[in-house]
């Protein structure tokens, strides 16, 4: 089978910037990768790359086995994507807009009649089924538009900084979907800020600054290699420390 | 350029139509009331209060009355007015303040697809309002004959004709507020020079020549005989031009919108 996700020397200008300046990367089947960086780093755009939704300047992609932007259309219906920003849609219910959503999948209604209370339940939102978009809290929403990226049962999961503004409850929730996920063989590319969310949920990550991958590796490889001594004596090194090494203190944006 | 390729259509528009068509349902009877008080306004007002002061049967006016002239106008301004509304207010909400098309583009339909599907929906809508007053005119019994059905697909084909640039134009907006220059400087210039209050040879021979590359003096021509129970006299070429219309300012919408959103 072909690897869930291959990306080599990826290129992106914006204006006079390359925000994505050659990268390469690939993803094993039921795996978990992440990407880190700082603001700005280029992690966005790499993704909207990697499903089809902005055009590169230079690179090969294959999502799915399918050579991504010509074929991003087909890969994507293997595909679940949660966005940095959600977009659910605010005309319908949460069960509405997982319905309308499975459609652009040519799913048939029956089945996805059946899918649409399970998943709800999955994101804790079954009281929730008819309730208007707006209603939702941030963390409800959230998990919503993870719900809706599983309506197609997709092999590969693209999230976008899936846990970003909910509060520890909403978060802890999400890791242990995402863990169930994982589990159930599905294969998962994300983003985040949250070094815990790294060290918890990646095999693997990259961390990327000014549009390169400066480091990769398993998060104890990464430690192990860049923070030999913890910089703390009353506990031990972790990612924060290689994150702060390795991209400096000083603000990106 | 790439942006430019040609559209790579599939049958996902029907879903995209079809998520416009589920939250138009919800609102439907307000919104057909109100997609036709403002043309009923102006047909009724204008049609017997200025009809009134003319002689019946005047043959300029295709030997009916006033207001029977006029209503076959209004329903393709009525037409022109709700495609170009749709693509521009509703499909701009979508593209840009509730991001809607990027959300469809996470599944997989492609851009091309939700624009094919935007164009029809809107097309959709325009017919619906033309229709609704072709309705009204006929219970007025100021439709002359069966050949009025004709009319439904050229308001159709007018709906197209206008929902592309209404594209076109969404795909330039930075925001809102440049739709307005769209209506000022193109749609009402156009209403008033297209036949639609009055026959084009009241018009100066310059602006007659105008008149005859607006595409609403296609529409008027098409559907207005029609209404009058006669057969249109070019038909072939007044839906060429439509066609026209549609399909290459569609091609350039989607050019531009890839630009906008995929760069
Ligand atoms: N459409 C665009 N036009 C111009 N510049 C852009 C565009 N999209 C992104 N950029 C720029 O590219 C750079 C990388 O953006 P990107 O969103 O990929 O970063 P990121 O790593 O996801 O950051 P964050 O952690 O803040 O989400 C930023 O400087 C951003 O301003
Ligand atoms: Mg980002």
């Amino acid at each position: 089978m072909a690897a869930p996700l291959e990306v080599r020397d990826l290129r992106k200008r914006y204006g006079d910037r390359e925000v994505v300046a050659g990268i390469s990367f690939a993803l094993a089947k039921g795996e978990c990768f992440g990407l880190l960086g700082p603001n700005g780093a280029g992690k966005t755009t790499t993704l909207r790359c990697c499903l089809g939704l902005t055009t590169p300047d230079a690179g090969t992609i294959a999502m799915v086995g399918e050579p991504v932007p010509a074929r991003a259309r087909e890969a994507r219906e293997r595909v679940g994507v949660v966005p940095q920003f959600d977009n659910l849609d605010p005309d319908f219910s949460a069960a509405e807009n997982l319905l309308v959503f499975g459609r652009y999948f040519a799913i048939d209604d029956a089945t996805l009649r059946a899918r649409i209370p399970r998943l709800l339940e999955f994101a804790g939102l079954a009281s929730k089924t008819d309730a208007n978009i707006r209603t939702l809290s941030g963390g409800m929403k959230r998990r919503l538009t993870l719900a809706r990226a599983l309506i197609n049962d997709p092999d590969l999961l693209v999230l976008d900084e899936p846990t970003t503004g909910l509060d520890p409850q909403a978060r802890h929730l999400i890791w242990e979907r995402l863990q169930g996920l994982l589990a159930d063989g599905k294969t998962i590319l994300l983003t985040t800020h949250f070094m815990e969310e790294a060290e918890r949920l990646c095999h693997r990550l990259a961390i990327m600054d000014e549009g390169r991958i400066i480091a990769e590796g398993t998060p104890q490889a990464l430690i192990a290699q860049h923070i030999p001594v913890s910089p703390s004596p009353l506990r031990p090194a972790n990612l924060e420390d290689v994150f702060l090494e390795l991209t400096g203190r000083d603000l990106r944006d | 350029m790439s942006h430019f390729a040609p559209p790579r259509l599939s049958l996902r528009a029907v879903a995209v139509w079809r998520r416009n068509f589920l939250v138009w349902r919800k609102i439907a009877i307000p919104s057909i009331l109100g997609n036709l008080a403002d043309p009923m306004i102006y047909m009724f007002g204008l049609g017997y209060g200025l009809g009134g002061l003319l002689p019946e049967a005047l043959p300029a006016f295709g030997g009916g009355s006033y207001i029977a002239f006029l209503a076959a106008g209004t329903v393709c301004a009525s037409t022109m007015n709700a495609a170009s509304f749709e693509t521009l207010y509703s499909a701009f909400a979508r593209m840009d303040v509730q991001k809607t098309w990027e959300a469809i583009m996470n599944g997989p339909v492609a851009l091309d697809d939700v624009m094919l599907g935007e164009l029809f929906w809107a097309a959709a809508k325009a017919t619906l309002s033309g229709v609704a007053i072709l309705i009204v005119v006929a219970l007025l019994g100021l439709v002359q004959s069966p050949l009025a059905l004709w009319a439904i697909p050229a308001i159709f084909l007018t709906g197209l004709a206008f929902a592309a640039p209404g594209l076109i134009v969404t795909a330039l907006a930075p925001s809102y507020d440049y739709f307005m220059y769209y209506f000022t400087l193109f749609v009402t210039p156009m209403t008033l020079l297209s036949g639609v209050f009055f026959p084009l040879d009241q018009l100066p021979a310059g602006i007659q020549a105008v008149s005859q590359m607006l595409p609403l003096t296609h529409a008027v021509a098409l559907i207005r005989p029609l209404l009058f129970g006669q057969v249109p006299e070019t038909p072939l070429l007044h839906i060429a031009v439509l066609a026209g219309l549609a399909l290459a300012c569609f091609w350039i919408a989607l050019g531009l919108t890839r630009r906008r959103l995929l760069s």
